[in-house]
């Protein structure tokens, strides 16, 4: 049976890693547990769970920023920020209903140590992008401050960012500051039915490089939309004036295309939340997911290299630069197959896999090999003994 | 500085010819008098001819003048155009100076995915020159932006006045080329959004040099709003302007920049160009917003009732765009134009939490009588940054240590109130011993260990940021005392 830690604060956390570290101990860095089955399954003699570091330190609505724990749970950081009017700008997706963890919490700390994002990626970033400063405990059982409060600051090493998206691999982080931006008043989406991939992605970049403001660019394809059509999606935010305006000339823009429709706020919510919630491929949960970044232009045929080749389903976000794709779960899952499609100019993540194949398979793309030493020198120099999530992002590392 | 290393300097010849057989012709400098040109940047007040200059012009050439640097322990200093206002780009008497000045071509310009990829050589006005025709901006404008490049501001994380709602530089750089102190070259990210694995182009971005030597930048580019319109917009009192940026902000408004100067500012402007500010005005806000049209005209609105709640002395929202650049003249004069009433004036950099600017401004005033030197204060109000402008005369004994000492409390005052000491010039040698004042001893040993994982030597522009140098390897020991598992304090099932 697997001990499990449960510290109360960033002193025991500290602590906590010194024990590890001293007895050589290695720890699997949890909060919620909700994307805990994402990456390589780590082989590790104890549970370090940081879901007791919860709560908002500081929020400051005026000054667009707000500190909280790790662990604090994401519904209770949205209900903090929706009250003031504010959000993530990021939408994080919340990815328990893909990965059969619905009983789990999502917090924090998961979203930043996953860099997740959604559909709003295109026009504000991704976690990367709105994470201001924090505090870790390293793997050198070190309590270390990095970046601030504050949006500008190139005072040293962003070392922020570098925990972003690090799966826990390199530190514990303990306490976060993100920025709060103000929410969209207005949302609406223009839809245009009919279309094939490469003329959806045709029409989503040239829209997204228009004037529109576009601020969500998806494209389901008949196969994988419960509507049972092709359906090219284009979100427009903001104030209701301005969404207005815009969608009139949106609507201008896309016609000759194929037919159009207006959704209203409501549904668009509910239609972006599933887009950003992979709610296509929620249903199957016997199939392997892939996560496909290429540049938009590329995405239509990448996913045609894979077609040909083995059996899948597509869709697509970010105007074609982010494809989800659902293969058969056994063998490689797809990977050679995938990974070949997608080239060197691009990288593709198997998100949902069962255990075997993602401890046999890269879960993530394989680096050449000057990237892949430089990746283990830094995972070395905050983690040097490999006590935290060892192996869950590359097996040597 | 490192004190130059007596037996590199005593090789000076055999290096020059080393680099003489990577890069031919007139890419290797030696003369004296050339080298004087690259003696410092745009933080004049340090000089140091540099051991030799090279100009590579191929990422190939980069790589062998590293890989050469790596196997003979000679140091690099990596530079751009050299506008650094931090001593980013000040040379070492045993370095070579890296000039990445012919790296000057576009490489690919992408519409459809809103990417341009360039080399580091090439300005930063020259990418949004380059996409301009099809409606296309690069969103990040420093001050220098006709001269400074597009390496150079991801080796600071250049920002500029549209940071708040654009962002810096690292929130619009998609892909890098980067050639490491061994000679390996590795690229990261590209034109798809998120690059793979660690963050490794979040670190480079801002890490002044010292972490490998950029050869290509593929970056973001914008779709030019329908429209922009600025108000200029005059407070009685620093109190109020800082209260009416609050409230913009706290309405949900995200400007697309907010600029803020103070009287002493405004009226140096004023005398220089004419913009046509309130002179009477304790402190202007220049308000500028973007978007659709419609959006734009609704947000004038607001932002004119919440400043007339506010009790603005002067309100005027810009008729036109003749009128909107005018509104600018005068922020983007201000560094000249303050040059013109004092022999030398020094520029500072912190950032600080918007609500703490009334009491820090009156902070500044007072440092400044007690230092006996004039400030003019500019601010990105927006998003907090800071950049008083410390007025002295360099040829009066004394007047620089005391501009240096009153820059050094005013961003100590900075950090005090939660800020930082660097917003965007990043901190170079300028700040470098400062650096305690934000962090701790272990803050500052983990960031080096990063640069350990890069540059295990210290060989890329050593003497930057970190006020203490360790060695690597008394960096990379762990020491743990005590703690053994299990913890019988922490509640465990």
């Amino acid at each position: 049976m697997t001990d499990i830690l449960r510290p109360a604060n960033a002193d025991d956390t500290l602590e906590a890693v010194r024990g590890a570290a001293a007895d050589a101990i290695r720890l699997e860095v949890v909060a919620g547990g909700s994307k805990r089955v994402i990456g390589r399954p780590c082989e590790v003699q104890a549970v370090l769970d940081v879901s007791g570091l919860a709560g908002i330190v500081a929020y400051e609505p005026e000054e667009l920023v707000l500190t909280a724990l790790p662990g604090t749970p994401m519904a209770e950081l949205e209900a903090a920020l929706a009250e003031r009017r504010q959000h993530l700008a990021f939408e994080p997706a919340d990815l328990r209903a893909l990965l059969g963890t619905s009983e789990a919490t999502p917090t924090l700390g998961g979203v930043v140590a996953a860099n997740l994002s959604g559909p709003r990626r295109i026009k504000t970033g991704a976690a990367r992008d709105h994470v201001l400063g924090m505090k870790l405990v390293t793997g050198r059982a070190e309590a270390v401050k990095t970046g601030g409060t504050v949006v500008k600051n190139v005072t040293g090493y962003e070392l922020a960012k570098l925990l972003t998206g690090s799966w826990g691999t390199l530190a514990v982080m303990t306490e976060i500051s993100v920025r709060a931006l103000p929410a969209p008043e207005a949302i609406e989406t223009v839809i245009v039915e009919g279309l094939t991939d490469e003329a959806a992605v045709a029409l989503l970049t040239a829209a997204v490089g228009g004037t529109f403001e576009v601020s969500g660019a998806a494209h389901l394809p008949a196969a994988v939309n419960a509507r049972g059509v092709a359906e090219t999606c284009l979100r427009l935010e903001g104030i209701p004036l301005s969404v207005t305006a815009r969608r009139e000339a949106l609507l201008a823009f896309v016609r000759g295309h194929g037919r159009a429709r207006l959704l209203d706020g409501g549904e668009s919510r509910l239609l972006w939340t599933a887009i950003r919630d992979i709610t296509p491929f929620c249903g199957d949960g016997g199939q392997a997911v892939w996560r496909i970044s290429v540049a938009p232009t590329e995405g239509p045929r990448a996913v045609a290299g894979i077609a040909r080749r083995i059996p899948c389903q597509a869709y697509y976000d970010w105007s074609g630069g982010l494809v989800w794709l659902a293969t058969d779960a056994d063998g490689d899952a797809g990977a050679e197959v995938v990974r070949a499609a997608v080239g060197p100019h691009g990288h593709a993540t198997l998100i949902r896999a069962p255990a075997a194949v993602r401890a046999a398979q890269a879960v993530f793309q394989p680096q050449p090999p000057a990237l892949a030493a430089l990746s283990r020198r830094v995972k070395e120099a905050f983690d040097p003994h490999g006590l935290l999530n060892p192996g869950r992002m590359a097996a040597d590392a | 500085m490192p004190e130059p290393d007596k037996a590199t300097l005593a090789r000076r010849d055999e290096i020059v010819a080393a680099m003489r057989a990577i890069v031919p012709g007139e890419g290797v400098i030696v003369s004296d008098a050339e080298l004087r040109a690259y003696e410092s940047d745009g933080l004049t007040a340090y000089r140091q001819p540099p051991l030799v200059v090279v100009l590579p012009e191929t990422t190939e050439q980069v790589s062998r003048i590293l890989s050469y640097c790596h196997g003979n322990g000679v140091r690099v200093v990596p530079r751009g155009a050299g506008t650094s206002l931090s001593g980013g780009a000040l040379p070492l008497a045993d370095g070579i100076l890296l000039g990445m000045a012919k790296f000057n071509r576009i490489l690919d310009i992408d519409i459809p995915n809103r990417v341009v990829v360039a080399q580091p050589g090439v300005t930063n006005m020259a990418i949004t020159q380059a996409v301009e025709h099809a409606g296309f901006y690069y969103a990040p404008d420093p001050s220098s932006q006709i001269a400074c490049t597009i390496g150079g501001n991801v080796a600071e994380n250049s920002g500029g006045v549209h940071c708040l709602k654009y962002g810096l530089t690292t929130n619009n750089v998609l892909g890098l080329e980067v050639v490491l102190v061994d000679g390996a070259v590795v690229r990261l990210g590209g034109k798809h959004l998120d690059a793979e694995g660690y963050d490794l182009i979040g670190v480079l971005t801002g890490s002044e040099g010292l972490l490998g030597v950029v050869t290509e930048v593929s970056v973001r580019i914008l779709r030019r709003p329908e429209t922009a319109k600025a108000l200029l917009i005059g407070f009685a009192g620093n109190e109020a302007a800082g209260a009416c940026v609050a409230d913009i902000i706290g309405s949900g408004i995200i400007p697309a920049g907010m600029e803020m100067m103070d009287q002493l500012a405004t009226n140096a402007a004023e005398d220089f160009i004419a913009a046509g500010y309130p002179r009477d005005a304790a402190a202007i806000l220049i308000v500028e917003l973007d978007g659709p049209e419609a959006e734009v005209d609704a947000l004038v609105e607001r932002v004119r009732a919440l400043a007339l709640s506010r009790q603005a002395t002067t309100i005027r929202a810009s008729a036109d765009e003749r009128e909107r650049l005018a509104f600018w003249a005068g922020r983007k004069a201000a560094f000249p134009a303050v040059g013109r009433i004092s022999p030398d004036y020094y520029v500072m950099d912190g950032t600080i939490p918007r609500h703490h600017l009334p009491a820090v401004l009156a902070r500044i005033s007072e440092l400044s009588e007690r230092h006996r030197l004039r400030v003019a204060n500019v601010f990105h109000a927006g998003d907090g940054n800071l950049h008083p402008m410390i007025l002295y005369d360099a040829n009066a004994p004394g007047e620089l240590e005391r501009a240096e000492a009153l820059g050094a409390e005013i961003l100590k005052l900075c950090v005090e109130v939660g800020g930082v000491l660097t917003g965007e010039h990043g901190v170079g040698v300028e700040k470098r011993d400062l650096m305690p004042a934000q962090f701790s001893e272990t803050d500052l040993k983990q960031q080096q260990r990063l640069k350990c994982a890069f540059d295990p030597a210290s060989l890329l522009n050593p003497g930057k940021v970190f006020p203490t140098l360790h060695r690597c390897a008394e960096l990379g020991r762990m020491h743990i005392h005590g703690g053994r598992m299990p913890h019988p304090e922490l509640p465990r099932f």
